[in-house]
């Protein structure tokens, strides 16, 4: 399966991990992500504040470029996927304003068609297809390590541009991890917002809802948070050891890329995933997963 | 037969609020307020909820069905039934429970007060009605259609941290005037609503676009207003100059350069602000997590920037 990666800013700056683990998945899983190096910055819901039309401007020509190469686009980041859907939604929503972004866009030697499928990496995994090859391509099991997801509020609403079912009470992210042999962990938060779009604006509510959202999580059992967007990671990891509600309760929480945690059950090591780069130590997964091996000998 | 699970609360018996369930058949076609009102008609009539219209107009019947804020009477009771054939419902969220499913709306409607609800026209009223073309009128046409109901207010993200932000529902009343053809005090308006507790404090989780029951959709129109107010120049407030930044370092490269938007968020002559970036910028920095120093262009980065031109930005 052959697919454009749109890799997304973040995971070629502050998270290269996400970048690094997200070529090994593939390669465990014998995805061909080929990489979109002119795409631009699908502007994070952050270009449109400035000017609604240029942020789908960009992102129809983003979409051009894969439509050109036949390929449909996988994301790495919740964020971007989220902010392309809702361009897509709008160049669907109107044939006049279609038109007029294409105007745009034909001085650049681009068009929007519409013929290409923007899924978030989450969402190739959780079908049928996709889990069948997970699963049969898994070397080391995830037993004994519960794991609760994060999603990133971006890949969920408005639901309507979610590919994710039940988006209020969604379960793909789980599917893929049981798959993987771990324990989901289902907490109230899962599907909350992390509070990163307004770190530079409030920073204490920002990391009232990181703190609240990781609390909830370990008071529900969880080893590790796993997350589709690397704006959360950075909120969740980065940032947690400013986390006033953790630090209170003396508590810290490892945080994984979710290719991070796929790639760790098709056989790469820890360091090979950049799991190394994280602000929070990710070595107690190690040890769960080496301890639940050496009780089931 | 279906459960309901009811978070009770009446402070004058217990402090404490508690689940009680009652078992009901819902009837075909009823919705969840027809479901509520045989409960309390048949079973408890002590059972406290604000209701009126059935029609999903008045905004009174607004609760916490399974976690989420909706209007009571514009949902079939079957269609919310979980895997236990059980519905929990709680009052809404971030407000005071006074009685059962009943909440204080006064902090709520404070906000809404806040953001000036009303029109201050240009000029004297004239001898007949001021005129509008079809093009304003869509620009405020979906927030008027607003009918406060407090679903968005209940389940906004920031406002479970941080009781200061005004919250969806008034910032979409907002923007029905700062949008307003009529308006005269569109400046003033931003700049109050760029002060901390508004716009800027939204952290676009679309939680409210998810929760509202009609098209006033209050995260689409905080972004109008966020729009209005780069438009008109107020750019003194850490959310305006990251969007300027953000937009800026696209139009520059294509994409994102993470090193130079904090610190021009933050303001250059914010030393505070700047100060506060180093324990983070540190951290990163020892993991090696720091993003390139020298920032990388996209390809074909000359066409992203022929669309900026295109489009005057």
């Amino acid at each position: 399966m052959k697919f454009a990666l749109f890799t997304g800013c973040v995971a070629k700056g502050a998270t290269r991990e996400l970048m690094l683990s997200t070529t090994k998945a593939a390669e465990g899983l014998g995805f061909e992500f080929v990489e979109m190096k002119s795409a631009s910055c699908c502007g994070a819901g952050v270009v449109s504040e400035k000017s609604p039309l240029l942020a789908d401007a960009l992102n129809a020509r983003s979409f051009s470029i894969a439509e050109k190469q036949g390929l449909d686009i996988v994301t790495i980041c919740s964020t971007c996927q989220g902010t392309l859907k809702k361009t897509e939604a709008h160049l669907n929503e109107s044939k006049e304003y279609k038109e007029k972004v294409n105007d745009i866009l034909e001085d650049g030697g681009h068009q929007y068609n519409g013929t290409t499928r923007i899924k978030h990496f989450a969402n190739i995994l959780a079908t049928e297809e996709g889990m069948a090859r997970l699963k049969s391509r898994i070397k080391r099991p995830l037993t004994g390590l519960k794991v609760a997801a994060f999603y990133g509020c971006y890949v969920l609403r408005p639901s309507e541009n979610s590919d994710f079912e039940n988006p209020d009470n969604p379960t793909g992210m789980e599917d893929i991890f049981a798959a993987l042999g771990a324990t989901p962990v289902y907490y109230p938060s899962r599907i909350k917002c992390c509070g990163f779009p307004i770190v530079m604006m409030n920073k204490d509510a920002s990391l009232g809802m990181s703190g609240n959202a990781l609390v909830d999580a370990i008071d529900n059992g969880a080893d590790v948070v796993a997350t589709g967007c690397p704006l959360c990671h950075l909120s969740l990891d980065s940032y947690q050891p400013e986390i006033e509600s953790l630090q209170k309760k003396n508590q810290s929480i490892p945080i994984l890329h979710l290719p991070q945690l796929v790639a760790l059950a098709l056989g790469y090591t820890p360091t090979q995933l950049g799991m190394d780069s994280h602000i929070v130590s990710t070595l107690k997964i190690n040890q769960i997963l080496s301890n639940s091996a050496s009780s089931s000998h | 037969m279906a459960t309901f699970r009811i978070k009770r609360f009446n402070p004058e018996k217990q402090p404490e609020p508690y689940f009680e369930e009652f078992e009901l058949d819902i009837p075909d076609g009823a919705t969840l307020l027809d479901c509520m009102n045989e409960i309390k008609w048949t079973l408890d009539g002590s059972l406290s909820y604000r209701m009126s219209c059935r029609s999903a107009i008045c905004g009174s019947c607004a609760v916490k069905a399974n976690g989420h804020a909706l209007l009571a009477c514009q949902r079939q009771g079957e269609h919310l039934l979980d895997n236990d054939d059980t519905i929990t419902l709680e009052p809404l969220g971030n407000m005071k429970p006074v009685k059962d499913l009943v909440v204080d709306f006064t902090p709520f409607w404070d906000k809404i007060n806040k953001v000036k609800p009303y029109l201050e026209p240009k000029d004297e009223a004239p001898a007949k009605e001021r005129h509008q073309s079809q093009e304003e009128f869509l620009i405020i046409d979906d927030a008027s259609t607003c009918i406060m109901c407090g679903a968005c207010y209940s389940d906004c993200n920031t406002l479970e941290v941080d009781d200061n932000f005004l919250g969806p529902a008034a910032l979409a009343k907002a923007q029905r005037f700062v949008g307003d053809s009529r308006d005269s005090k569109t400046l003033q308006r931003v700049q109050d609503l760029s002060e901390p507790g508004g716009i800027w404090d939204c952290t676009h989780c679309a939680e409210c676009v998810e929760r509202c029951p009609k098209p006033a959709k209050p995260f689409d129109r905080i972004k109008e207003i966020m729009t209005v107010a780069l438009d008109n120049g107020v750019h003194n407030n850490n959310g305006a100059r990251h969007a300027l930044s953000f937009t800026n370092s696209v139009k520059r490269s294509g994409n994102l350069n993470e090193n130079r938007i904090p610190v021009e968020s933050m303001g250059i002559f914010n030393i505070s602000g700047l100060l506060s970036l180093i324990p983070i910028g540190l951290r990163m920095l020892l993991k090696g997590k720091v993003p390139p120093v020298i920032h990388h262009s996209i390809d074909e980065v000359d066409d992203v920037k022929r669309i900026f031109k295109e489009l005057d930005q």
